[in-house]
Order: structure tokens, then C-alpha cells, then sequence
């Protein structure tokens, strides 16, 4: 058996060295917004960049925490994590259904979230503020939450969890003689945890970084999420690097972290939320 | 009997509909409330001249005056260079990634998604004021570093400078999309059937025929899902726009997303934003159309 895809030729060796120059280019930037938050006004503005903080200081993160910046990151984490229990119960419960409960006009609501999904989310966003001025939410969080749980994804996702569930399971419970709601809390929600688990990963890292919709719904320092309240410093500060980079790092670094804890479920649900689209 | 059949099956069908709905139910209300009916009105809407003041019908004349408005043309034209550009690069980048890795050990493709995907999970935010700091005139690695190689003998004042400012959006717009498709791909190359590329192999194809006569057939559905949701990222580009040039200088990198947030935003003209938006939707549709028409002809 020959194995020529693995053998070691030039263009092997070249697109391993492109991947590498390539990788550094990526994590630069994370690398950047993380030392920069510890230099002085000296190191920050030096001619020729200082590659490390050689004597680091934390007059950046003090200067942060006397805006109200610990505010600014309860309300990200209120938002996401309120958005991802919501979506998290309604997504389950209407992807079960439209994979397993035979009702009308279902495949017409199915290919009604599915082309929501292709829309380009901005375009309603002014109509958005409007209704959630009329419904008095203006600067509220749920301004952000509930729009946020509208978006058809978790569904969609959770539909394709849940057609992996033998019918078979679902009948013989029935003649048990369990009722709906028993079902679906003892069997469906175990057999679709997996899925549960990608949506609630990628729910969460979408909502931190949801900055066009938070920007809209949230106008005063008393609601800012960390990500507006980093865009409006940036806005005021304006060549304050050293600053904005301390609060570019506390928006960046608990995302990150979340994300490279979870990775594997996060994969799983980009993966499992495109096939067939 | 048969009476009784049929009775029993209404019934159940009945119970079927009952529970269904039930089940739907919180998650129709959420998607109606706050997806449909703001979908709706933005359509609306775009027929008025919804302001602060004044909410009356005009017709098309939104939609005509976004035609004869040259900023708005100027921002379609900007829109139209970043997806052109950016779509087929990230699309054939993320391609050439995944096929570089997908076969190597589990630890390396880890790596490789978790590196490529950074950028997205930093947040736009944190990305984009890293990068005006490096684009910076003054302060900004990227003159140093491209004075010290010899590239360029001056700074640049690469955000305000009309000839460069779009192409550092395009530039980071790229680090910012190639994250999920790199996944995607990934995911896709490993479920290609091993056997029909062995079959493939022993008839004496080499390693460019089998990647384009069987894998990429095979790939086909992944490609156009990147094709298609890289298009819409690409259209909507809008923080980096906002967070680093504000459509300037001389709005050589205004958007129509940037073009909508500014006449909503700042001036209150809704109806007028909301119709240069259906005007985005209906683009974003006919480009995804035309994606589909494609990978199905090259299908067959």
C-alpha cells in the first residue's frame, strides 16, 4: 500500500512552514491586547515596539476597575448566561418536536426558521429597537436576551440532535404509559445532552461577542457590556493603548478561556449546525 | 370498526397537534416576537418615511433615492470589493488549511482550529482596537516592522489613507472568518469515504485528480455553506467599520451595514434605512442564489 500523501516532499515542508508564520500571525494579536495591558505610557508609545513588558505595571486595570468595568462584565455574563438557558429550553423542546411530533404545518415552520437563519440578522435590527422601545426593554439586558433567544440556530440544531432518537424508545415509553412531559425529561433530554451542551458552548461565546445588537439596546454606562464598554473607552481614550488593551484583555481572556475549555463541544456544534443547511 | 379506526387516528392526530404545538410554543413566541414581526416591519416600513416626526407612506421613493444617493452607491461599491474579495480568499484558504492538516494527529488539528478560531472567540472588539493599534501611525508595529524589512521607507497612515484604509478591513475580516470554515472543512475532508479515494488511487490517479474528482464532489455541500454564510458575514461587515475608520476617510471604507447604522443611528431616517436594508437582503439572496446554481452545476 503505497502512502504517498504522508511522505515528507517540498511542498509538504513548505506548507508546514507557511502554517507556522501563519499561526504566529494569529495569536499576535491575543498576545499583543495581553502584554500591552501590562506596559507603561513609555513602553506603549516607545518607537520601536517593546516585545515584552520588561517592567511590568497594573495602573492599566486599576484605571479600568474605577470605570465601572466589573459592572460591565456581570452584565456580559447575566446576558449570556440568560440567553443560554433560555435558548437552551426553547431550542430543546422545539427541535424535539419538529423531529419527532408528526403536527401540522410542521415542515412549513421548519423551512421558515431555516431561511430566517440565511437572512442577514442586521437588516431588522432598527425595526428591533423600535419594539423594544415600545415594549419599554430600551437598556434593559433583556433587550439583548430576547432577541438573542429569537435567533432560530439552537433549533435548528437541536432538530438534527434530535432525529438520532429511535422512535422505537419514544413508542414503547408510550405504551408504559408515560406521559409527554414525563418523556421528554427522562428520555429525550439525556439522549440529546451532547447536543444540549454544543448549543449552550456556542450560545454563550456568540452572545459575549454579539457587540452590533449590545451597541443598539444598551445606552447608558449603567448597562454596557464589557465589549460597548471597551468601544466606548476606546472612543474616548483614543490613543490610551495602554488602557484599552487592559480592557480589550478582560473582555477577551474569560471568553478564551471558555472557549478552550469547551472546545470539543464548541466544534461539534458548528459542525452539526451545517450539515445539509 | 372502521368508524372506530378512524375516530382513533383523528384523535391521535389531534393529541399529535396539541403536543407539537406545545412544545413550540416557546420558542415560536420568542422567534415571531423577535425575529418575524421586526422582519416585517422592516419591510414595511421601508415603503415610509418613518422619522422622529414623521410616519407617512412615500412608496418607492426610499428605494429610488437610495439609487440616486451617492454615498450609497459608494458603500455598495465598498460592500461589493470586501465579499468579492474576501469570500473566494477565505473559501480557498480555509481549504488549503484543512487539507494540510485534517490527516495529522488529533493534537495538531486541535491546534490548528484552536488558533485559527482565536481571533473570532478574542471578540470584534478586543481584535479590532489591538489592530489600530498596530495600524497606528505613530505608535503601530506595522510600521516599524515593515520600515525594518525594508518594505516601506516612511510611515503610513494606513487607516487614513483612502488607498489602504479598506484593505485593513479586508485584512482583518480574514483573520475574523476563516476560524469556522477551517472546522467545517476539516470535519468534512475526514468524512470523505476512504474507499472511493483508494479506488481512485489504485487506478493510477495522482494526488491533484483525486483531491478534485473525488473529494471535492464530495465536499461540495460543506463548500457552499461557507460560500453562502462567509457571503452574509461579509455583507454585514459593520463593528470593525464602526470601531476603526467610521466610513472615512472621505468614506472610502463606508458599508451599506455602516451606511444603515449611520442614517438610523444619526440622523433617525428609519424608513430610509430600513429600505437600503431589504436592499442588502435582496443582494445577500441573489448572491446566495447564484451560489447555489453554481455548486449544483458543478456537481452534475
Amino acid at each position: 500500500m503505497q502512502t504517498t500523501v504522508q511522505r515528507i516532499t517540498p511542498y509538504r515542508v513548505l506548507s508546514y512552514v507557511m502554517l507556522f508564520i501563519l499561526a504566529v500571525i494569529f495569536t499576535f494579536p491575543l498576545y499583543w491586547i495581553v502584554t500591552g495591558s501590562f506596559k507603561d505610557a513609555q513602553a506603549i508609545n516607545a518607537p520601536a515596539p517593546v516585545w515584552f513588558p520588561t517592567n511590568p505595571i497594573t495602573t492599566n486595570y486599576a484605571r479600568l476597575m474605577e470605570r465601572p468595568a466589573i459592572s460591565w462584565l456581570l452584565n456580559t455574563l447575566f446576558i449570556c448566561g440568560m440567553a443560554m438557558l433560555l435558548i437552551c429550553i426553547t431550542a430543546t423542546m422545539a427541535g424535539y418536536a419538529i423531529a419527532k411530533k408528526r403536527f401540522a404545518c410542521r415542515a412549513l415552520i421548519f423551512s421558515i426558521f431555516v431561511m430566517a437563519m440565511a437572512l442577514p440578522k442586521q437588516v431588522i435590527l432598527i425595526p428591533l429597537l423600535k419594539e423594544i422601545s415600545f415594549l419599554g426593554l430600551h437598556n434593559t439586558l433583556w433587550a439583548v436576551i430576547f432577541p438573542t433567544v429569537g435567533w432560530p440556530f439552537g433549533v435548528f440544531l437541536m432538530k438534527q440532535f434530535s432525529e438520532n432518537i429511535p422512535g422505537s424508545i419514544l413508542e414503547a415509553t408510550r405504551i408504559d404509559g408515560a406521559g409527554e412531559v414525563q418523556t421528554f425529561i427522562q428520555i429525550v433530554l439525556p439522549m440529546v445532552a451532547p447536543g444540549i451542551g454544543a448549543l449552550a458552548i456556542f450560545t454563550f461565546i456568540s452572545a459575549w461577542n454579539d457587540y452590533f445588537l449590545q451597541l443598539l439596546m444598551l445606552n447608558t454606562a449603567r448597562t454596557y457590556t464589557i465589549s460597548v464598554g471597551i468601544a466606548k473607552l476606546q472612543d474616548e481614550m483614543f490613543t490610551d493603548f495602554g488602557l484599552i488593551m487592559a480592557g480589550a484583555a478582560l473582555a477577551a481572556i474569560p471568553i478564551v478561556v471558555v472557549f478552550l475549555m469547551f472546545q470539543r463541544f464548541f466544534t461539534r456544534g458548528i459542525t452539526m449546525g451545517a450539515v445539509k443547511g | 370498526m372502521q368508524y372506530t379506526l378512524t375516530q382513533q387516528a383523528r384523535q391521535r392526530r389531534r393529541r399529535e397537534n396539541l403536543v407539537g404545538y406545545a412544545f413550540m410554543l416557546p420558542s415560536l413566541l420568542f422567534f415571531l416576537g423577535f425575529v418575524i414581526f421586526p422582519m416585517g416591519m422592516a419591510l414595511v416600513t421601508s415603503f415610509t418615511d418613518y422619522s422622529m416626526t414623521t410616519f407617512g407612506f412615500v412608496g418607492l421613493s426610499n428605494y429610488i433615492r437610495a439609487f440616486k444617493d451617492a454615498v450609497f452607491i459608494k458603500s455598495l461599491g465598498n460592500t461589493l470589493v470586501i465579499v468579492l474579495v474576501s469570500v473566494p480568499l477565505v473559501t480557498l484558504f480555509s481549504l488549503w488549511v484543512a487539507s494540510a492538516v485534517y490527516k495529522s494527529s488529533q493534537f495538531t488539528s486541535s491546534l490548528i482550529r484552536i488558533i485559527f478560531y482565536l481571533p473570532i472567540v478574542t471578540g470584534t472588539v478586543a481584535v479590532t482596537v489591538v489592530w489600530k493599534w498596530m495600524f497606528n501611525n505613530y505608535y503601530g508595529l506595522l510600521n516599524y516592522v515593515f520600515k525594518s524589512l525594508g518594505i516601506i521607507s516612511s510611515n503610513i497612515n494606513w487607516l487614513g489613507n483612502p488607498a489602504t484604509a479598506l484593505w485593513c478591513i479586508i485584512t482583518i475580516l480574514f483573520t475574523t472568518s476563516i476560524g469556522q470554515p477551517i472546522v467545517l472543512y476539516i470535519s468534512a475532508l475526514a468524512n470523505v469515504d476512504p474507499s472511493l479515494v483508494e479506488a481512485g488511487e489504485v487506478d493510477g490517479a495522482n494526488h491533484m485528480q483525486v483531491f478534485w474528482k473525488i473529494k471535492w464532489p464530495q465536499i461540495m455541500p460543506t463548500t457552499l455553506y461557507i460560500l453562502v454564510i462567509t457571503t452574509i458575514n461579509s455583507f454585514q461587515c459593520f463593528a470593525l467599520i464602526q470601531l476603526l475608520t467610521s466610513g472615512g476617510p472621505n468614506n472610502a471604507t463606508n458599508t451599506i451595514m455602516y451606511n444603515i447604522y449611520y442614517h438610523a443611528y444619526k440622523l433617525n431616517e428609519y424608513g430610509y434605512g430600513n429600505a437600503m436594508g431589504i436592499l442588502l437582503a435582496l443582494l445577500i439572496a441573489i448572491f446566495s442564489f447564484f451560489q447555489f446554481r453554481l455548486a449544483k452545476s458543478d456537481n452534475e
